[in-house]
């Protein structure tokens, strides 16, 4: 189908521009027309994912045609094996956000639908760029309603926070025009295609790899360019907090593979030290800062970021496989799983953020200690919200144990430490996630707040469940997944291994 | 063999669980017994019907493919099956265990709240555990690994509202965590030699991988084969509670008692032994490995056995004892006896589950109190719990024709047989553990059943209050207490059947005669169990012999030792007790273990996670570097006096600036 990109592109941006036109004197008509429009994005990405060939790692549903031509941008849009899942994922998770906020959110409630449907039309544009110059307008353009999200609907320090996550995130993305740039001139082209093939000296690779590095990091987050993370989701509202963590995040992965492995796999085989050492700090260090945390929202913000370690450990550990082992096989391994992992923390850290709405709703408080007993008058939320901390530890069964246990597996190929290192998840992981569903969830009713607590209504009880029953289904059988997933990894271990000097 | 069975067999108590779990509320507490229960049933059955098969029919053994889980660089995960003979035992003991059970709950639950959760747990158990034994792969045993570990930690935290409890599941979680680190670093290794997941890639291997080294550091290599077996091992030491991950298992007991004795002491704890075992053939291959194996199991055998005898909680004392019992499972595993090890890992099944449910009946019995300082003379109103307890007693010391003597004397002489590093420290162990065992199961005995009657009295001022009791309303305590009902009795008698004579009956072909067949590899060098085998004559002149040997003389001496200390002169217990004030005191603090993890583990932990939070995070990166630059700006903004520090187009003005300087230098240095 011709233009399936467009429209998933376009239709939420429209629909946001409406749900905007219409306003809060028609909250109602604004409100189910946000729905719609999320849920008819989400039924788009049906026929996307169905009509995939994922028996090649070629670019497909392509759109083409000229931008600027003064610099020779294209409109240009595509989909292989790791953009697919993100924009599934993307369709996916729009919608719970927008039905949790139904009743929730009362303040220019048209705007914050509309900045929600905008967004998630900007961020499917990221992940289906072809074009770079036009991935950049996209991947800026989205801060702009994460900004207002987090500014307008945010907690008490929001103007903190939202400035902190503004300048880290433009930051890094600045230099990654320049880099861009850099390679227009260089090679005349924007297209990502054409940057991947463009021949690139070490010491140019260098410099570009750090432009890229910088963006990405940033958006990932890697320790130590994280500190922004916990701030803003701890003023986000819970929509902003769920979307940040489970698409925005993803974004740094996405970049890693599409832009920094294909286009320097020179200064990447050169610097692979450098990141593989950053994830596993990421995973170790930020464990034992999640232990500590008293606010449920730092805890899980924390607890992404050592999640996310994974992400860019399984990307990087390739040259190390290589080097270790003489040949690729097993190579492929690090990217599936770092890829599982994106998508699987998405789910996850998305239902994590929604329970922590559900409780904040009600109690108006993210403090672990102003929780305890929860399960005496919540049961049904209990029982999800200890189900998702399962996942979150990484359980079999669950999406969170696919992509931490292929990477575990990959970096055992590279040195015994890494995997040595990266285990450490699985008692850090139990230890700060578990420990943190013991004073909120178990025991016994710890004051008259919780014991007023009403457990789930229908609107909460369904998103929670489908978030449940996604996180369970891919647990159990992610080889559709891994299916679409084959190709094109094969082709990026290709790229990420050859030379071009 | 059918694979369809094969797969009904974990599948039903998987959907029964479902139903009562989540279909509690419109199936009632009834609905969701019967259901949880007939599901056990038919697996019960059919796990009797493949052991007809393939033992008495001769089937060979199935391993098959379910579904593919994922397919990744090549290598293949898949969900599917391994039924040998090695699998079937498993399958036999965990459904027959768990239906006895589950029958057993309708009595003990019966006046909870939470009656139909805990139906929908154990049947989930049930469903994980059989995944776990009846795997072909690493991949799905460590999801039935990691499952029994998930249903274990929610019913030791069944009564939620209890402090005790959501620590203890807590503490075992994050136990079971440390070794299941262990664990899935041997699976890497498997996965690195291999790339495969499947029993019989690696079972090939073997032999290969023990020729090849891993690097640790720059000049450092191991052995491949026994660092992935030791990393393996520890797994095992996780779930089977070996010192000194042992710490969980105690505490565990703060769940109800039906799963104290289907998980905490026939089935899940079992779990590490059974993966030894199936593992033979890497084992076998590493001696390194099967030493230091021996080595945890001899230091686990009698160590925690002793804590045993200076323990007032009924349920706890069976608890050190099923510690005890797996250090005598882990040293057989690790003098190559693994029939032996599988062996007593059945007996024990049968006769430990006895002894927990029997206490559990007295528990009920005695209104909800655990303290055996308040029981005594019990044998008169709970006569049936009181026989079969005795049962459970008299297999557990290995007294000769009850099924215990069968398994725990082949260990022992299996031992005796080897030459393996720590064998003479393992021989002294388990024989020092047999007078031990002895020791404190007459102990428990007598302060429980015989003796005065002391559950009239007031309770004594250290009294750490009946741990099952706050789920119950309405029962006092201090009542006299009463027989069970028969939905509690009848798993008694089930239980107390096989305790008695499932040694006579199968230690001819399970231990020395060809039962296990392939299943279990033993290198001809190593084989203990044979040699013993060759002294071995039959059922009869082997327990008739039983009363002549020095591990006889040792229980004896224990149980008298019990009769004179804890029945005939109780005095004697006290002045022994302050005569050895320090072994008491090392004994009362458990070896100090839980002193050392709660205060020195834990809050280093926690210090770390603080220093690097404010100090790293927060003092270092946030501080110095963040906020410092944007001071830095701020300052320079003011020194210029341009812009206004502390407003976003300041910064972004900058950055501007910046990116405008360094594009002019890209553009300046790139060739046209």
């Amino acid at each position: 189908m011709h233009g399936l990109l467009s429209l998933l592109i376009w239709l939420p941006i429209a629909a946001g521009v409406l749900v905007l036109v219409l306003g809060d004197r028609n909250i109602v008509i604004a409100r189910w027309l946000a729905l719609l429009a999320s849920l008819a994005t989400l039924a788009l990405s049906v026929p996307l994912w169905r009509g995939f060939d994922a028996s090649t790692s070629a670019l497909q549903f392509l759109e083409k045609v000229p931008w600027i031509a003064r610099f020779n941008a294209y409109y240009g849009l595509g989909v292989d094996g790791i953009a697919l899942p993100l924009i599934a994922l993307t369709a996916f998770m729009t919608v719970p956000v927008i039905i949790a906020a139904w009743t929730v959110i009362e303040k220019r409630a048209a705007q914050y639908y509309a900045a929600f449907l905008i967004m998630e039309g900007l961020m499917i544009g990221v992940f289906s760029a072809t074009d770079a110059l036009l991935f950049y307008f996209f991947w800026e353009a989205m801060l702009i309603p994460m900004f207002l999200i987090i500014g307008i609907w945010g907690g008490q320090r929001r103007v903190y926070a939202t400035i902190k996550f503004f300048l880290y995130t433009f930051l890094g993305s600045v230099f990654m025009l320049a880099a861009l740039i850099y390679m227009y001139v260089k090679g005349g082209s924007y297209s990502i295609a054409d940057l991947q093939a463009l021949p690139l000296t070490l010491t140019e690779q260098r410099w570009i790899f750090f432009a890229f590095f910088l963006a990405f990091a940033v958006k990932v987050p890697m320790w130590p360019v994280h500190t922004w993370l916990p701030d803003a989701h701890v003023e986000a509202p819970t929509g902003g907090s769920v979307i940040l963590a489970a698409v925005m995040l993803k974004m740094g992965g996405y970049g890693f593979l599409r832009f920094s492995l294909p286009i320097t796999p020179d200064a990447c085989r050169e610097l692979d030290l450098l990141v593989i050492s950053l994830s596993l700090i990421a995973v170790v260090y930020i464990g034992f800062v999640a232990l500590v945390q008293q606010d449920m929202k730092k805890l899980i913000a924390y607890s992404s970021i050592a999640h996310m370690g994974f992400v860019t450990l399984g990307a990087f550990i390739v040259y190390q496989i290589v080097r270790a082992t003489g040949g690729g096989v097993g190579a492929g391994m690090g990217l599936d799983g770092a890829m599982v992992q994106m998508i699987s923390h998405g789910l996850i850290s998305g239902a994590l953020f929604l329970c922590v709405g559900v409780l904040y709703d009600r109690m108006h408080s993210r403090q672990i200690a102003d929780y305890g007993g929860v399960i005496n008058t919540m049961p049904v939320f209990a029982g999800f919200l200890v189900l998702f901390c399962l996942a979150n530890t990484g359980l079999p069964g669950t999406s969170g144990f696919v992509g931490e246990f292929l990477v575990i597996i990959a970096s055992f190929r590279a040195s015994f430490w890494y995997a040595f290192l990266a285990a450490v998840t699985l008692v850090l992981g139990a230890a700060y996630t578990l420990w943190m569903v013991k004073r909120v969830v178990f025991g016994p009713v710890t004051s008259p707040r919780v014991a007023a607590l009403k457990d789930l209504n229908g609107r909460e009880f369904l998103i929670l469940g489908v978030l449940a029953l996604a996180v369970i289904g891919l647990g159990v059988w992610p080889e559709p997944l891994l299916r679409v997933l084959q190709p094109t990894i094969h082709h990026l271990v290709s790229q990420a291994i050859a030379t071009k000097l | 063999m059918n694979p369809t069975t094969l797969i009904w067999i974990p599948l039903l108590p998987l959907l029964a669980a479902i139903v009562a779990g989540l279909g509690g509320r419109w199936v009632g507490r009834h609905g969701a017994h019967l259901v949880t229960i007939a599901a056990v049933a038919v697996s019960c059955v059919l796990s009797l019907g493949v052991l007809k098969a393939i033992y008495f029919a001769g089937v060979p053994a199935f391993d098959g493919t379910v579904y593919t889980w994922l397919v990744s660089d090549g290598m293949r995960m898949q969900v599917g099956f391994l039924v040998d003979r090695l699998t079937t035992l498993m399958m036999v003991v965990v459904t027959f265990v768990s239906l006895c059970v589950h029958v057993y709950t309708i009595g003990y639950m019966r006046d909870d709240p939470g009656y139909t959760r805990f139906f929908s747990y154990i049947s989930l158990f049930t469903f994980s555990m059989l995944m776990l034994v009846m795997s072909n792969n690493f991949m799905q045993l460590f999801f039935g690994w990691e499952a029994v570990g998930v249903v274990s930690y929610l019913l030791i935290g069944f009564w939620y509202t209890r402090p005790s409890a959501i620590f203890a599941n807590l503490k075992a979680f994050l136990v079971n965590r440390i070794g299941d680190f262990g664990f899935v670093l041997g699976i890497a290794g498997i996965a690195y030699f291999t790339h495969s997941l499947n029993y019989t890639d690696a079972f090939t291997a073997a032999p290969h991988i023990a020729q090849a080294l891993i690097p640790l550091a720059a000049a450092t290599s191991v052995n491949a084969l026994t660092l992935i077996c030791v990393c393996l091992f520890i797994g095992a030491m996780g779930k089977s509670a070996q010192v000194p991950l042992h710490v969980w298992l105690p505490d565990s007991m703060e769940g109800p008692t039906p799963i104290s004795a289907l998980i905490h002491a026939a089935t899940m704890v079992t779990a590490g032994i059974f993966m030894v075992a199936r593992m033979s053939p890497l084992f076998e291959y590493s001696e390194g490995a099967l030493s230091f194996v021996l080595l945890i199991g001899s230091i686990t055998a009698l160590f925690m056995g002793l804590l045993g005898v200076v323990n007032n909680d009924i349920k706890r004392v069976i608890a050190y004892s099923t510690l005890s019992q797996l250090g005598y499972m882990t040293v057989a595993l690790g003098v190559s006896a693994y029939s032996a090890a599988m062996f007593h890992l059945m007996t024990h099944a049968f006769f430990k589950a006895l002894l927990f449910l029997a206490a559990g009946s007295v528990i009920m019995g005695m209104h909800h109190e655990q303290d055996m300082r308040r029981m005594g003379g019990l044998a008169k109103y709970m006569p049936i719990t009181a026989i079969t307890c005795w049962i459970g007693a008299l297999a557990l010391i290995g007294t000769p024709f009850f099924a215990g003597f069968y398994s725990k004397d082949a260990i022992i002489e299996a031992v005796g047989e080897s030459h393996r590093m720590f064998a003479p420290f393992a021989h002294f162990c388990v024989l020092a553990g047999v007078f031990v065992t002895a020791l404190y199961t007459f102990r428990m005995l007598f302060m429980t059943f015989h003796g005065p009657e002391r559950f009239r009295d007031a309770p004594a001022p250290d009294d750490v209050h009946g741990h099952d009791a706050h789920q119950e309303p309405g029962h006092e305590h201090g009542g006299i207490p009463h027989e069970s009902p028969w939905v509690v009795t009848l798993p008694l008698i089930a239980l107390a059947i096989p305790s008695v004579v499932i040694g006579a009956l199968t230690v001819g072909p399970v231990l020395f005669g060809d039962y296990f067949g392939k299943s279990i590899f033993v290198l001809p060098a190593n084989d203990v169990v044979t040699k013993v085998g060759e002294e071995f004559g039959d059922w009869l002149p082997a327990a008739l012999h039983g009363f002549l040997t020095l591990p006889f003389a040792l229980a004896l001496a224990g149980a008298i030792t019990a009769w004179v200390f804890f029945l005939w002169r109780p005095a004697l217990a006290d002045a022994a007790a302050r005569r050895l004030g320090w072994l008491r005191s090392l004994l009362d603090h458990k070896y100090y273990f839980d002193w050392f993890n709660e205060n020195v583990i834990a809050r280093l932990t926690r210090g770390i996670g603080m220093v690097l939070w404010k100090g790293g995070d927060q003092g270092l990166i946030d501080g110095a570097l963040v906020n410092g630059t944007a001071a830095t700006v701020g300052w320079f903004g003011g020194v210029v006096r341009r812009v206004q520090s502390g407003y976003l187009y300041s910064y972004a003005f900058w950055m501007m600036i910046g990116l405008a300087v360094m594009l002019g230098w890209f553009l300046f240095q790139a060739p046209p």
